[in-house]
């Protein structure tokens, strides 16, 4: 049977465009609007990626460290992001949701219970920063089990050797850091060098579904739609912070930026 | 993989195929960006252990720049005034970076000359790594850039200022507790989106395998040194040797006792002091001496200050050298097979110590170091006086004299 993720895939190249992934921190800014953050942003958002915010995040930037930073303080625990994702899939019962985050809350939770949690709320896909190949064998093979996709990262420093064996152990998504930066940072290369790279990667196994995350924002995103997926998180964590200063409602302001996005890769 | 240590090889090499101490500490937990330069780090590292120019420039400037070895006196006064084992320190602060950072530094800034990386990037937490750095770059033209939390930098000036003399760029870190852990996150965030063309030098023997290893590999000196030292002054080892060091991240106990770890532990016994904060405060930096949880923090499974959930603990200590959450995967080895011991000592008895220290005799150790004297001036009346207690002073005082003087009232270098 085809995974959700797959068949999202598959529904957003009959349409001819890329599919749209967005990040925002569960419990940002707390727990009952990044539910309707989450469910507001899905009427155009393919893939709802959702992280669970940690104190010590070593690969994101400002953007999205101040939106873990606010979301703790307001109290987030690990069953918070369960909790979030089982109202969610009550209302979008067939959009996917991956949760991201790291390693450390994974492993205090205890892999199977976090993953037996997955199932039960109807996670599919998990993106885990600092648990990269091949340190990450084990953990991927027990996401497999409970038809999870373990989402794997890709740099561009991973050497093409290692790239192949990346691939050839992954699942349903793989994704591709579009340059040398943390999260949120500003576009460093060219979107044409950028999809250069990814068309290398795409070579190795074309009909791997294959999604460009970092620095992404409405000024870069339609000069990427060429690929199978595009995720924007900083610019979204940005917009969260931005509206609570100037006492908006953010998740009104982040419908918009989706909206937004969304019709710039249409 | 059992936990338990073998003989005849170093401590640093004896992690698995996954960097792995006893298959339980350490590792490799970092996003995929860093995977490669990691790799390219291992490999020339390996590579320059073997080679004997390598080595012998290294050794250059441990003797000619560090002035090895620091030297290792008898505390005749303090032994006095305790009445029970003899006193010694080894003063590893006796150097121009008056730390035991000196050591890592200067491997570091080899290895990035040999890597042709001309930028040089560090954490710091009382500025003793960020001091270290900023000078041995500066002598080996490389261009440097320190992050340091911005609670540290309030309370360790004395050493900011001198980073900048060297020519250091100082960057303030302003996120979460504003200390050494954020410091560290925010270094190698830094590498991460720079790893090209800078080489990270992590200031402990904390973070990914290969840097516990060049940080231990580099501390080392210390105790070769020392065994040395010791058979000059007794004529062999002690048969009743204790080795007190301070642990934060743990380079320099590592340093301090990488020697002596195949020794029997009835006869030399290595005991680890962390920061246990204030008396008044729940809060501490000491994860080993409180049994705190495994748990991963920058890139390395080690006993960690946390929550349930994985969220990293607040830390609390006087000494900013010591104020770090987790603790080097080889200090959770050797405790866990028993070969050290772990205690901890509060400010305040630090405090105490670094008075009665620098009163008594012409040395001057920092906070970080007072707390392996706090252990040793509690433990040697009660020992024999065949027991040779021997402390590292790590750290000189001057870095914290300000804190000094608004706790006890004056400070005297």
């Amino acid at each position: 049977m085809k995974s959700e993720i797959q068949l999202t895939f598959e529904e957003c190249k009959r349409k001819n465009r890329p599919a749209l992934l967005t990040y925002t921190v569960a419990s940002d800014p707390n727990k009952k609007k990044s539910l309707q953050i989450i469910t507001s942003i899905a009427k155009y958002a393919d893939i709802i990626e959702l992280g669970f915010p940690h104190s010590t995040p070593v690969g994101d930037g400002g953007q999205i460290q101040t939106s873990s930073n606010r979301a703790i303080k307001n109290g987030f625990k690990m069953r918070d992001a369960f909790q979030i994702v089982n109202k969610f899939k009550k209302i979008y019962k067939n959009k996917p949701v991956i949760l991201m985050g790291y390693y450390n809350m994974i492993y205090q939770y205890g892999e199977n219970n976090f993953l037996k949690n997955c199932k039960k709320v109807g996670v599919s896909g998990v993106i885990c920063v600092d648990l990269p190949w091949p340190e990450n064998q084990k953990f991927a093979k027990k996401c497999k089990k409970k038809s999870i996709s373990f989402i794997q990262l890709l740099a561009p420093t991973t050497t093409k050797d290692r790239i192949k064996k990346i691939i050839k152990d992954s699942h349903d998504m793989v994704y591709y850091i579009s340059m040398l930066s943390t999260t949120g940072g500003k576009l460093k290369l060219s979107p044409k060098r950028i999809l250069d790279n990814y068309k290398k990667i795409k070579r190795i196994n074309p009909k791997k579904n294959l999604v460009i995350g970092f620095g992404i924002t409405d000024k870069t995103i339609k000069s990427l739609k060429t690929a199978d997926g595009l995720v924007v998180g900083s610019m979204l964590c940005k917009t969260i912070s931005n509206s609570l200063r100037m006492g908006q409602n953010p998740v009104t302001k982040l419908d918009k930026v989706v909206y937004y996005l969304r019709n710039k890769i249409l | 993989m059992s936990l338990k240590i073998r003989k005849g090889i170093p401590l640093i090499d004896q992690h698995d195929k996954n960097g792995m101490w006893g298959g339980k500490f350490g590792g490799n937990f970092v996003p995929e960006t860093l995977k490669k330069p990691i790799e390219d780090l291992e490999k020339l590292f390996s590579k320059l252990r073997k080679d004997k120019s390598f080595i012998k420039e290294r050794d250059y400037y441990f003797e000619n720049y560090v002035g090895a070895p620091t030297p290792l006196i008898k505390l005749d006064n303090l032994t006095d005034h305790l009445g029970g084992a003899q006193l010694w320190a080894k003063v590893v602060s006796e150097n121009p970076g008056t730390a035991h950072k000196v050591y890592a530094c200067i491997v570091h800034c080899l290895i990035a000359k040999r890597a042709g990386k001309r930028y040089v990037c560090t954490d710091t937490g009382a500025g003793m790594q960020g001091k270290n750095l900023a000078m041995v770059a500066k002598k080996f033209g490389l261009k440097c850039k320190i992050f340091m939390g911005i609670r540290d930098i309030k309370r360790q000036q004395k050493n900011v200022i001198v980073m900048k003399k060297y020519g250091a760029e100082v960057i303030p870190v302003s996120s979460g507790s504003q200390t050494l852990v954020d410091a560290v996150s925010e270094c190698m965030r830094y590498w991460v989106a720079n790893c090209e063309n800078v080489h990270m030098v992590i200031g402990s023997t904390v973070g990914p395998t290969i840097f516990v290893k060049i940080s231990g590999y580099s501390t080392s000196q210390i105790s070769r040194e020392l065994k040395v030292q010791l058979k000059e002054e007794f004529g062999k080892i002690p048969k009743k040797l204790k080795l007190l060091n301070c642990v934060g991240g743990g380079s320099s106990a590592y340093g301090f006792w990488s020697e002596f770890i195949d020794y029997d532990k009835k006869q030399v016994e290595l005991i680890g002091v962390e920061a246990g904060g204030s008396k008044n405060s729940k809060l501490h930096a000491a994860p080993l001496s409180n049994n705190s949880k495994l748990g991963i923090l920058h890139g390395a499974k080690a006993y960690c200050i946390q929550d349930s959930d994985g969220q990293i603990g607040e830390t609390e200590s006087l000494s900013s050298g010591l104020d770090y959450p987790s603790v080097s995967p080889l200090h959770c080895f050797l405790k866990d097979t028993g070969r050290a011991k772990y205690t901890s000592a509060t400010d305040e008895e630090a405090l105490n110590a670094y008075k009665l220290v620098s009163k008594l005799e012409n040395i001057s150790p920092s906070l970080e170091p007072s707390h392996a004297f706090a252990t040793a001036i509690s433990l040697a009346p009660k020992l024999s006086k065949d027991t040779v207690l021997c402390i590292d002073s790590c750290g000189h005082s001057l870095k914290d004299s300000e804190i000094i003087k608004e706790k006890l009232g004056f400070y005297t270098e």
